[in-house]
């Protein structure tokens, strides 16, 4: 079925993407999904991770997600996360600073760290990084 | 009567007293406009987030998160009081802080109370009562606040929730109505009052259509991980809000101060020149006086 659908990515701090795309891929928590037009409606938990979509020129773009949801209704796939910004946005300076401090929080030997936070940070960390890699 | 130097030293000074609060004005101004655009921004997120959580609400099972069940003994309350870290903003302040103040009031004795400060006002204003303080943030109110610091906030309330530390959770902030208006609320934020209260509109239009959402995982599931961050949503937003607030308090204050010196600037020229025409009257009678007994 041809047509596009709308995505639209929003963060607390500002709407991230609001365009018209061909299909976007999201990673669900229990498993990445796509959503093209005419999806069923269907609300999703997000893992950390990479939306990526094909906008309406036919161009490949990636988005780096963490903490969020999604809802995908038959022409629109809503996402709100707590972060959220396009590859050629991604700070790898900061990425790879906080990567460096989750690190060191996981093995020092201190009893107060938040383990899980840690672990998330590092996450995040790594798949900013990972994507930031893969522009041109 | 003031002499004609001393008013015009006095002119000078509120001359400048002007300067500075114009100059005040304007930065609060300017501030307003980015803390506003930040607040729309937020407000698509929030409506979203509404509306997905209240329709999912609608469909979970009850009681389901130990955050919407009230604790049996309400004998700590935990107050998170936002204000400005900065005077010179009119009531601002000490409105949020009697807001605070009464309602600790209205608790009676056997209430035990704790703190989570916003701003150095409030801080401020909980040493010197001693009440006891779990965690203070300076430097957020005002600036431009990231979404990071409303959910570590958050997660810290919710633990301290979860295991008894207390027993509700409250929060003081300011709501901006209009530029001219902003009054200082009181809300519950844990346990999470139930939906009914502010969804009413929408709740109508979303039940039926969210009703066929296929939900991954389950309902149950989703609503568990969203309900720690409606809190966080909501500590943002009133962040969000009394930051607003206070920039346009403060611009509203600077701007009467401005139109006080300009009163003032009037008067003390009125009394100026009436000081000078005296002197001049004076200086005239006694030539006049002077001639006259020549002429005698």
């Amino acid at each position: 079925m041809a047509g596009n659908i709308t995505l639209e990515v929003v963060t607390p701090e500002k709407v991230v993407v609001s365009e018209e795309v061909q299909i976007a891929v999201a990673p669900g928590s229990l498993g990445e999904f796509g959503v093209l037009i005419g999806h069923t409606t269907f609300l999703t938990t997000l893992k950390t991770g990479t939306i990526h979509y094909t906008d309406a020129d036919g161009d490949e773009r990636y988005i780096f997600v963490s903490g969020g949801f999604a809802e995908a209704l038959p022409d629109k796939l809503t996402v709100l996360a707590e972060s959220a910004e396009r590859r050629r946005d991604i700070d790898t300076r900061r990425a790879e600073v906080a990567m460096e401090r989750a690190q060191k929080r996981l093995e020092s030997e201190d009893e107060d760290i938040d383990f899980v936070r840690a672990k998330a940070a590092l996450e995040r960390a790594i798949h900013r990084l990972k994507l930031a890699e893969t522009r041109k | 009567m003031a002499t004609l130097k001393e008013v015009k030293t006095k002119i000078g000074a509120v001359k400048k007293t002007k300067q500075i609060t114009k100059a005040m004005n304007m930065v609060a101004a300017s501030r307003l406009r980015g803390a506003q655009t930040n607040m729309e921004g937020f407000r698509h997120y929030a409506e979203k987030f509404a509306e997905v959580l209240g329709g999912l609400s609608g469909r979970a099972g009850e009681e389901t998160s130990p955050l919407l069940l009230p604790h049996e003994e309400v004998i700590k309350k935990h107050i998170i009081l936002c204000t400005s870290d900065r005077g010179l903003c009119g009531g601002f302040n000490a409105h949020l802080i009697s807001k605070a103040d009464s309602f600790i009031k209205e608790a009676g004795e056997d209430v035990e109370f704790s703190f989570t400060n916003f701003g150095k006002k409030g801080r401020d204003w909980c040493r010197k009562k001693q009440i006891p303080i779990r965690s203070e943030h300076i430097e957020v109110i005002g600036t431009v606040i990231k979404f990071n610091i409303a959910s570590t906030a958050g997660k810290g309330l919710i633990d301290g929730f979860l295991n008894g530390e207390y027993d509700e959770v409250v929060i003081v902030y300011s709501e901006f109505i209009s530029m001219g208006r902003q009054i200082p609320v009181i809300k519950q934020l844990l346990p999470i009052p139930p939906m009914e209260s502010d969804e009413d509109e929408t709740e109508d239009q979303d039940k039926p259509y969210l009703a066929e959402h296929i939900c991954e995982p389950s309902p149950d599931e989703l609503l568990g991980e969203l309900l720690p961050r409606s809190v966080y949503v909501q500590l943002y937003s009133a962040l969000l809000e009394t930051s607003t607030s206070e920039h346009s308090a403060r611009m509203m204050a600077m701007d009467n101060a401005s139109k006080a010196c300009d009163d003032m600037i009037d008067n003390l020229t009125l009394a100026y020149n009436k000081a000078r025409q005296a002197s001049i009257t004076a200086e005239l009678m006694d030539i006049v006086g002077g001639a006259e007994a020549l002429k005698g």
